[in-house]
């Protein structure tokens, strides 16, 4: 029974219509020549030149994207460590607390995850900045991948590894050269989830960060208190088409891999 | 660990780096909240007293031992502020967890009666909001619910309201805000359920004379029940920490207790007692996490 009832179109239209409007708006509003929010003065780009010259800006962006990709770097590695070994290891010592640690930040309210990191770069007596935040944004986006990973590594067929290593494969070359090339879907996925939320971080970041390194959420929050500006709908803008491009870009990538393993996984059964 | 059945990825070093790495920076820092929510505020950084002296040896700790404190604890349960905010923070969960109930179930449930091919291309347009920033999707509703923004503007002209309705600093700002934020958490739990269900189910009520809304009423709907409860608290837990939307949208009137904890720590410099909201906060929250865990458990399980 697959009929599309009116009342099913209407409450997805409406649905999507919510989701995306005022989104929308930004965007259009982004490109207003007025500095009034209501009033349309035209089509103009002079918000973008405007940006250009706020140097604050700029460095924040230049320091969220070099956190961003710093941290989704590790997280990538300690999330599909933590994945593998959730899934593969089988049982071992702590187990329990393992598991309850890679998926408790994932529910943990921000302002708990920051304070704790915080005091403990305090205790700890580091100096605040790029590193700390760094630290910070991979502790929180590891379990994002750990999740994606795993869920990839539990649909898998465990044969082709066994077969591996039945032929002599020792077990890391068998990861490197049988597994992985098959996770890394899963993989690459889980690295944009991470760099997006860490792009996207505001309460950890300013409970980690220090003197110079202020990152684009917290430039735009600190703006953002005091009213609506138009520059910060352009950056907004800007920030939206690089998100939407990465993501159409993801899924395509998770799909030509889906294609390719149905297409290897007929060739194994011939 | 045996050594007879080798498996991929079965070497110590894989579960020992994320292991210590997650010690290191989950639950070390936890207990390090823990304690100084027992200490006290001195006004030297950082702010607290006692600081646990190791080199001190076994003397150090009894020392440490005698200065902790309940005092943050008692100002908590003193000061009328930190109980209002936690029932405030309760308030805005359970009634946005509603709230994204009732808006969440059409729209997932419509998205799973549309054609096979068409429902990940639309699952995905629902989830693709949730990729761009938190930020930009609160900020993008100033734009829209400040005093001379876009919604009083329409508004006015369809002569609807006469005068411009203040809708920021309020709780309904909140409520949008929260909803907006939070649907894609809500819809995709609840799609997943939906479209596992057997349509020869509801052809067999259909079959046997059951009207539409009925067969909704006792076949859908009670086999969707898992999908809601995984949204529900999938939205509820966050939405009671929640700071941004509140301190962008809603009032300075009353507080959630995410920014009471925040202005404790950054206005007040009040660490001691930051961390007692936090330890606070985490036992609230810990009934609704330990049920989370459980489903994800069963999910994992049922998973072939």
């Amino acid at each position: 029974m697959q009929r599309t009832s009116a009342f099913n179109v209407v409450s997805v239209a409406l649905g999507l219509a919510f989701l995306y409007l005022p989104i929308a708006i930004l965007v259009i509003y982004s490109f207003n020549a007025s500095r009034l929010v209501t009033v349309w003065g035209g089509w103009s780009l002079e918000w973008y030149r405007e940006l250009l010259r706020d140097q604050a800006i700029l460095d924040a962006a230049w320091m969220s994207l070099r956190i961003g990709a710093l941290s989704a770097t590790a997280a990538t590695v300690l999330g599909t460590l933590a994945a593998v070994a959730l899934t593969r290891a089988g049982r071992f010592r702590g187990r329990l607390l393992f598991s309850g640690m890679v998926y408790a930040p994932l529910v943990m309210p921000e302002v708990i995850t920051g304070l704790s990191l915080l005091l403990l770069f305090v205790a700890a007596n580091v100096d605040r900045g790029f590193w700390t935040v760094t630290a910070a944004h991979t502790t929180l986006t590891m379990c994002f991948v750990t999740v994606i990973v795993q869920s990839r590594l539990i649909g898998f067929d465990r044969s082709l590894e066994e077969a591996a290593m039945d032929l002599g494969c020792p077990p890391l070359r068998t990861f490197l050269t049988v597994t992985l090339p098959l996770i890394l879907p899963a993989v690459a996925a889980g690295w944009m989830l991470a760099f997006s939320l860490s792009l996207d971080d505001l309460v950890i970041a300013s409970f980690t960060t220090g003197p110079g390194a202020t990152t684009l959420p917290i430039r735009i929050y600190s703006q953002v208190r005091l009213g609506v500006k138009p520059e910060i709908n352009a950056i907004c803008t800007i920030i939206v088409a690089v998100v939407a491009l990465a993501t159409i870009a993801s899924s395509l990538i998770v799909k030509r891999g889906a294609v390719r393993r149905a297409r290897e996984g007929l060739g194994v059964q011939v | 660990m045996s050594a007879k059945v080798k498996r991929v990825g079965g070497g110590r070093l894989t579960v020992l780096i994320p292991y210590l790495w997650l010690a290191a920076f989950f639950l070390v820092p936890f207990v390090i909240v823990v304690k100084i929510s027992l200490s006290q505020t001195a006004m030297a950084l950082p702010p607290y007293t006692p600081v646990l002296d190791v080199l001190a040896g076994w003397d150090g700790v009894k020392q440490f031992a005698a200065q902790l404190s309940l005092d943050s604890y008692r100002l908590l349960g003193s000061d009328e502020l930190y109980l209002n905010s936690y029932l405030k923070s309760l308030e805005v969960a359970g009634v946005s967890t509603a709230l994204l109930m009732l808006i969440g179930y059409p729209l997932a449930y419509g998205i799973a009666r549309c054609p096979r091919g068409l429902q990940p291309l639309l699952v995905m347009l629902v989830v693709l909001p949730f990729w761009t920033s938190f930020l930009i999707r609160v900020y993008a509703w100033i734009n829209i619910l400040q005093r001379d923004g876009l919604l009083n503007d329409v508004l006015m002209r369809l002569h609807l309201i006469d005068a411009p309705v203040a809708w920021l600093a309020s709780d309904t700002a909140i409520y949008i805000g929260v909803v907006y934020s939070y649907l894609p958490f809500m819809v995709l739990p609840l799609y997943a359920s939906l479209e596992k269900i057997d349509p020869s189910l509801i052809e067999a009520a259909a079959d046997l004379g059951c009207p539409r809304w009925k067969s909704f009423w006792r076949v859908t709907f009670p086999l969707s029940w898992p999908g809601l409860a995984a949204g529900a608290l999938l939205c509820f837990i966050p939405i009671t920490g929640e700071f941004v939307i509140p301190d962008l949208l809603g009032g300075s009137r009353s507080l959630m207790i995410g920014q009471t904890l925040w202005t404790e720590f950054f206005s007040n410099r009040d660490w001691p007692a930051a961390s007692a909201i936090a330890v606070a906060l985490l036992a609230l929250l810990l009934i609704p996490i330990l049920v989370y865990e459980r489903l994800q458990k069963c999910a994992i399980g049922e998973a072939p």
